[in-house]
């Protein structure tokens, strides 16, 4: 489905930003409308996916994890098998390509796992547009090797020390660039967040995710999927998995970070605990407190420590499209070993969320099940050597 | 009749211009706003911005996010700033404008918000990540009081959004000088008399202009073009250099909020 003219899900998107930047998200309508009607766009944009980016991922049947769980058959969407290790990277061509066509000659962008960070810098510097990527200090020192990924690329890393030093601070700061240096600057948010048009953009730049996924089932005779699962920062791995399914019977199951325990109040459940605010340019579900202050989220993954969620989630939320599940930092921990000893593939911190839930995904055998395999867990090394 | 427009036609009347002081309501509590507002009031500020903490003030520089998160630290909450202003109002008649992200006003509830502050005793709300296009709500709810609803234009707004924004702005229209986010400035852009020009020949209503004003000389510079100069950051970093010696914090800002009224006289 599309958003409303004024880029609405429902009640939820729109634009609420600071006047200055009203021009550039004109101007960034126009080019994004202009390059979905174009064929020379989609030409371009396909030959970076294919010879830069490697795509199309496999679509892996999990043989493996698939007897040791007892129910459906799973297949892993492997966007770990992305160039830079995620799936981040199919929205940063497609945005850095329209940067190029708004002659803007610098980006920047926020990260919190760094993947969005390093697939910035990658665009930068295979385009030669300058690039500063804001970053929390926490994840600064808990997503090391991606910061190091990033600097090698000719990225600035902008330490943030304000507020929860963690994804959403990296956003204000990165919102804060982006008011000061609009006439010069793209701004390529890396999830389905912000204001219109992104939700709406970058969701189509990851949809490359379901629409392979379609395809592939079908090359190999498999039915098409019961249940797709994937799982919930911003949301946008899990949209582009979603999106190209919207019409079909699949059911969406959206999973987002428990933290400490959902009733803790240390999680980063958005969908299942906020309630309905504006942040970073949209309405949507929103953790914060009694007088509309922005809680800190917490999750052990970089990727999905972030108290706000896109917009469409909500809309799926509320018109029960999606499922929204959640999973505690624990839970992630014992499906990143689970995976890695069963498949022999270690997955990011955020991925490891959607695949402890298939532990509790009651399904039947000949039913099929495609999890989105966003990232790989390399980066996440530092961080777990201490408690597995 | 509003006391926005009063003071304007007042101004009006003496052929002199509005000198607008933003502080931050509760910073560093709320006594202190208040002595601040009815001391800014006895040296001849036109109207006081009260700003509303928010955890996020993506628009604001790093003097006032300091400031927020001095008020939010001291236990601010809206509430407690409506409370402030039905004090203030049994003291002086000085117009004061809210100002706070859009969060904090959602929140609370659009009708609740409105009706609480035009009761409190405030005159009107700005709010600058909230576009025209947004606000149809809070525009519908604000007209029925008369409370006043100030859009922000930008350098890089078109002659079409400018023509929305004064059209859907009551009591005044605030032009930001600057591309960026609020703090004191050193220089300022060399533009900024055309653009306000722009806007007053699509409106008649009175333009403000605000963002990196710092020294009274800007202020007199600027109060030729437009109808009243909006200095914040600059008023609040005098207050910090001063705390946690309050009276003195309190003191300092006063004197410096005095040379700059002189700017517009």
């Amino acid at each position: 489905m599309r958003p409303d003219k004024r880029g609405y899900f429902g009640i939820f998107g729109g634009k609420y930003v600071p006047e200055i930047l009203m021009a550039a998200l004109g101007e960034l309508e126009i080019e994004y409308e202009k390059a979905k009607k174009s064929k020379s766009f989609k030409r371009e944009l396909d030959y970076y996916l294919k010879q830069y980016a490697g795509r199309p991922t496999p679509l892996y049947f999990a043989r493996n994890l698939t007897r040791f769980l007892g129910g459906a058959r799973i297949y892993l969407k492997r966007e770990d098998l992305c160039h830079t290790g995620a799936h981040k990277i199919n929205n940063t061509l497609g945005q850095a390509l329209l940067a190029l066509k708004m002659k803007k000659p610098r980006i920047i962008a926020e990260t919190g796992a760094g993947q969005h960070g390093v697939a910035t810098a990658t665009v930068g510097a295979l385009f030669g547009l300058e690039c500063d990527v804001y970053m929390g200090e926490e994840d600064i020192e808990r997503q090391s090797l991606n910061v190091f990924r990033m600097k090698l690329l000719g990225a600035r890393v902008i330490p943030v020390s304000t507020g929860s030093r963690t994804l959403k601070d990296a956003t204000n700061e990165a919102l804060r660039d982006w008011v000061t240096n609009v006439r010069t600057t793209h701004y390529i948010i890396g999830s389905v967040v912000g204001p219109h048009p992104y939700p709406a953009m970058v969701r189509d730049f990851q949809s490359v995710i379901g629409k392979e996924t379609k395809y592939q089932l079908k090359a190999i005779k498999e039915k098409q999927p019961d249940y797709l699962v994937a799982c919930v920062g911003g949301g946008s791995n899990s949209i582009g998995l979603f999106h190209p399914y919207f019409k079909s019977k699949a059911k969406f199951i959206g999973v987002e970070a428990a933290g400490h325990g959902i009733r803790t109040g240390k999680h980063a459940a958005a969908l299942l605990m906020g309630r309905v605010g504006v942040l970073h340019g949209s309405k949507s579900y929103l953790l914060q407190d009694g007088d509309g202050q922005v809680k800190i989220a917490h999750s052990i993954s970089a990727g999905l420590d972030y108290p706000g969620v896109g917009p469409e989630h909500s809309f799926y939320k509320d018109n029960k499209r999606a499922r929204y599940v959640s999973v505690t930092d624990k839970e992630a921990l014992e499906a990143m070993k689970l995976l890695s000893e069963t498949e022999g593939i270690i997955p990011a911190l955020e991925t490891a969320h959607a695949i402890s839930y298939l532990n509790k995904l009651r399904t039947k055998k000949g039913q099929v099940v495609v999890l989105c395999l966003s990232g790989r867990g390399d980066k996440d090394i530092d961080i777990i050597k201490g408690i597995i | 009749m509003n006391r926005i427009d009063k003071r304007f036609r007042d101004i009006k009347e003496k052929k002199g211009k509005a000198f607008i002081a933003y502080i931050c309501a509760g910073d560093p509590d709320i006594s202190a706003t208040e002595k601040l507002v009815l001391e800014f009031d006895r040296i001849g500020v036109d109207i006081v911005e009260l700003g509303i903490p928010f955890s996020d003030p993506l628009a604001d520089g790093p003097t006032i996010q300091k400031a927020s998160q001095r008020a939010l630290e001291g236990g601010v909450t809206l509430g407690k700033i409506f409370s402030l202003i039905s004090s203030l109002r049994k003291k002086t008649d000085i117009p004061i404008v809210l100002m706070g992200y859009y969060n904090s006003v959602y929140n609370y509830g659009i009708v609740r918000f409105i009706k609480g502050a035009k009761a409190s005793g405030a005159d009107g709300i700005i709010i600058p990540d909230l576009i025209p296009e947004e606000a149809d709500e809070l525009i519908f709810v604000a007209r029925q009081c008369d409370f006043k609803t100030i859009f922000l234009a930008a350098p890089t707004s078109t002659r079409k959004r400018i023509k929305l924004i004064a059209q859907k702005s009551t009591g005044f229209i605030y032009y930001v000088s600057l591309a960026g986010v609020t703090g004191a400035r050193a220089a300022l852009p060399t533009h900024i008399s055309e653009h306000i020009r722009t806007i007053k020949h699509l409106s008649s209503k009175p333009v403000c202009v605000g963002f990196g004003i710092s020294t009274p000389e800007q202020v007199k510079r600027l109060s030729h073009y437009c109808d009243g100069v909006i200095v914040g950051s600059a008023i609040i970093n005098r207050i910090e250099k001063s705390l946690p010696d309050r009276p003195k914090a309190i003191r300092d800002a006063v004197i410096f909020v005095k040379n700059m009224v002189r700017g517009v006289r």
